[in-house]
């Protein structure tokens, strides 16, 4: 018996299911454990998830509870250990074209002005830049950074870095979004902006999108469907259809409704966060990288 | 070992940014940046030093009557260095080229050598006690012994500029090569990017500014290390000139040398603050 034992017994194998086309991402019980200095660190458990064509979906959590770790195992960086991810049908192993990912901070480099750096991806995949120089402008059009090309990211806001990132992921044209906390860093103004034009760039694009958050709010004013995930591990403790019109105004989330939603999803987090502590099986986030 | 376990091998990635870290002991980045002049007013002042300093010093060799081999007058000196100026010249072209041809060799090979064991940790801890040991080995040294095996040409100091240039080439690089900016590769990784595209996209910009650093400071250690190595033996260079006219205590010719010296090495470093302006001038 080696010192992975539990988390082996713990595993049941997964339900073998027929892939199924009309997910465009779809997961199924997959499992991430990290090998770490104080043993193996279980990050996410048996964790599903169905995302269909054009579907605006959160994942919302306590903190260290493992949705980065979930999103980076769906872009193919970080594979999972056990369970399928398929996206767009084919099971996920390494990176893919036609997945976009936009990470926690801009990540732009500093050596590539702002249009360097939307064009990077497309250099990396030996693209004939010409073919998509229109594409780009409308797109920097639309996220008002006109003018802005030829500047540095030094010369740059952390809203507008964000922005060109957003450009970036959306320069190869991928049909499926992965977004990580990607608003996390900016000021709350900033924030709520940002995601007010993030749902613009949806509408027009239609893209599939896939959201990771902690602010709850966030996940509801943008999402068609919340996924909550329980502390560490992460696993389904509840998916919330939020049926809320849309388009949705700003003014949205004033209303009794959204907060409605907002206040259960909350009650449905911290519910979790207790019936761990109560088992005595919650682990403090004090040793925790992954958020 | 159970295929399960197998697979929990991957440790805790960690999603922050990686500050680079500066672990040179020759890191100079700063003087890669040069210092610019804004308007009339400031090259007037710069004028009126070098005017104050050069007359001042006229003034006082004049005033007490200092014989010129003790210390020669600027003028003394620049009437020489235009006076031995055509004498002098195929000097400065030896040496010059003695600079150059082992600087291109020591330079390349102290680049490559960083950028490949950088790559190969375990050939890194190898070489790098044997390339400490040239950076603190004077290559000076060396030369008459090259000269023993060589002969008295122009091979031996090409050969030493690139001993003292090369290594601390490299060892700038390597510094530069070692900021890994996990998240900036991991942003690669996400386009499908193989490791030569990460290491020519990524990596190689990232350490940029260190490689340029390292190709100042090394040109100014080959230039020291050519000067030097002229003196040792030899007819040829301004190292030698240097030696010839100091033991005729032709004291303004000796001046109008070391000008032609520190030509070369403002030049070097004119060379690298204008590179460094152009590619690295992000690092701020």
């Amino acid at each position: 018996m080696g010192p992975f034992a539990y988390y082996i017994n713990k595993v049941e194998p997964f339900s073998v299911r027929s892939v199924q086309m009309e997910y465009f991402i779809d997961v199924q019980s997959v499992t991430k454990i990290y090998a770490s200095e104080r043993g193996p660190v279980h990050a996410v458990d048996r964790f599903s998830m169905q995302v269909e064509e054009g579907d605006f979906v959160a994942i919302v959590g306590p903190s260290g509870c493992g949705k980065t770790t979930l999103l980076w195992g769906l872009t193919g960086l970080h594979p999972f250990n056990w369970g399928r991810a398929y996206i767009l049908g084919k099971e996920v192993d390494k990176p893919r074209r036609d997945v976009g990912i936009i990470f926690q901070q801009a990540n732009l480099l500093p050596w590539r002005t702002l249009m360097q750096n939307i064009y990077f991806p497309l250099e990396i995949m030996k693209e004939n830049l010409k073919d998509y120089r229109e594409r780009i402008r409308d797109l920097i059009e639309s996220v008002e950074l006109t003018g802005f090309e030829n500047h540095y990211p030094r010369e740059l806001s952390g809203g507008m870095q964000q922005r060109a990132s957003i450009v970036r992921a959306l320069s190869y044209d991928p049909k499926v979004l992965l977004m990580d906390e990607p608003f996390g860093a900016l000021d709350a103004y900033t924030r709520d902006e940002m995601d007010t034009l993030l749902l613009g760039i949806w509408k027009k694009t239609r893209k599939t999108i896939a959201f990771v958050t902690h602010r709850i709010e966030e996940a509801v004013y943008l999402a068609n469907r919340v996924y909550v995930m329980t502390p560490r591990p992460g696993t389904n403790s509840a998916v919330f259809d939020i049926n809320l019109p849309r388009p949705r105004p700003e003014g949205i989330t004033m209303e009794k409704k959204y907060f409605d939603i907002v206040a259960k999803i909350k009650k449905r987090i911290v519910k979790d966060v207790e019936k761990q502590k109560e088992e005595g099986v919650y682990q403090s986030q004090a040793w925790s990288t992954v958020t | 070992m159970n295929t399960y376990e197998k697979q929990l091998e991957d440790a805790i990635p960690d999603f922050e940014e990686h500050a680079a870290e500066m672990h040179g002991q020759f890191d100079i980045s700063s003087t890669v940046s040069t210092v610019r002049i804004h308007g009339w007013q400031q090259v007037i002042g710069i004028l009126a030093v070098a005017i104050i300093i050069l007359g001042g010093w006229e003034l006082l060799i004049k005033m007490f009557d200092v014989p010129e081999f003790v210390f020669p007058t600027p003028s003394a000196i620049f009437k020489a260095l235009v006076e031995s100026f055509p004498n002098n010249y195929p000097h400065f072209l030896i040496t010059l080229s003695e600079l150059v041809a082992g600087y291109v060799v020591g330079a390349a090979i102290g680049l490559i050598l960083a950028a490949v064991l950088t790559q190969i940790p375990y050939l890194e801890k190898i070489i790098t006690p044997y390339i400490l040991l040239l950076i603190t080995t004077p290559t000076l040294a060396l030369v008459p012994l090259l000269m023993l095996k060589l002969g008295f040409n122009i091979w031996p100091r090409i050969i030493a500029v690139s001993l003292a240039s090369g290594p601390m080439v490299m060892i700038n690089s390597v510094t530069g090569f070692r900021r890994t900016d996990l998240a900036k590769i991991a942003l690669a990784k996400s386009y499908g990017a193989s490791t030569f595209q990460i290491f020519r996209r990524i990596r190689f910009p990232l350490a940029l500014p260190m490689i340029i650093v390292g190709l100042l400071v090394g040109g100014i250690f080959g230039l020291i290390t050519a000067v030097g190595s002229d003196m040792v033996g030899g007819k040829m260079g301004l190292g030698n000139k240097l030696s010839y006219y100091s033991s005729l205590a032709r004291m303004a010719h000796f001046f109008s040398i070391i000008i032609m010296i520190s030509a070369i090495g403002i030049s070097i470093w004119i060379i690298f603050s204008r590179i460094g302006k152009k590619w690295a001038s992000w690092q701020e």
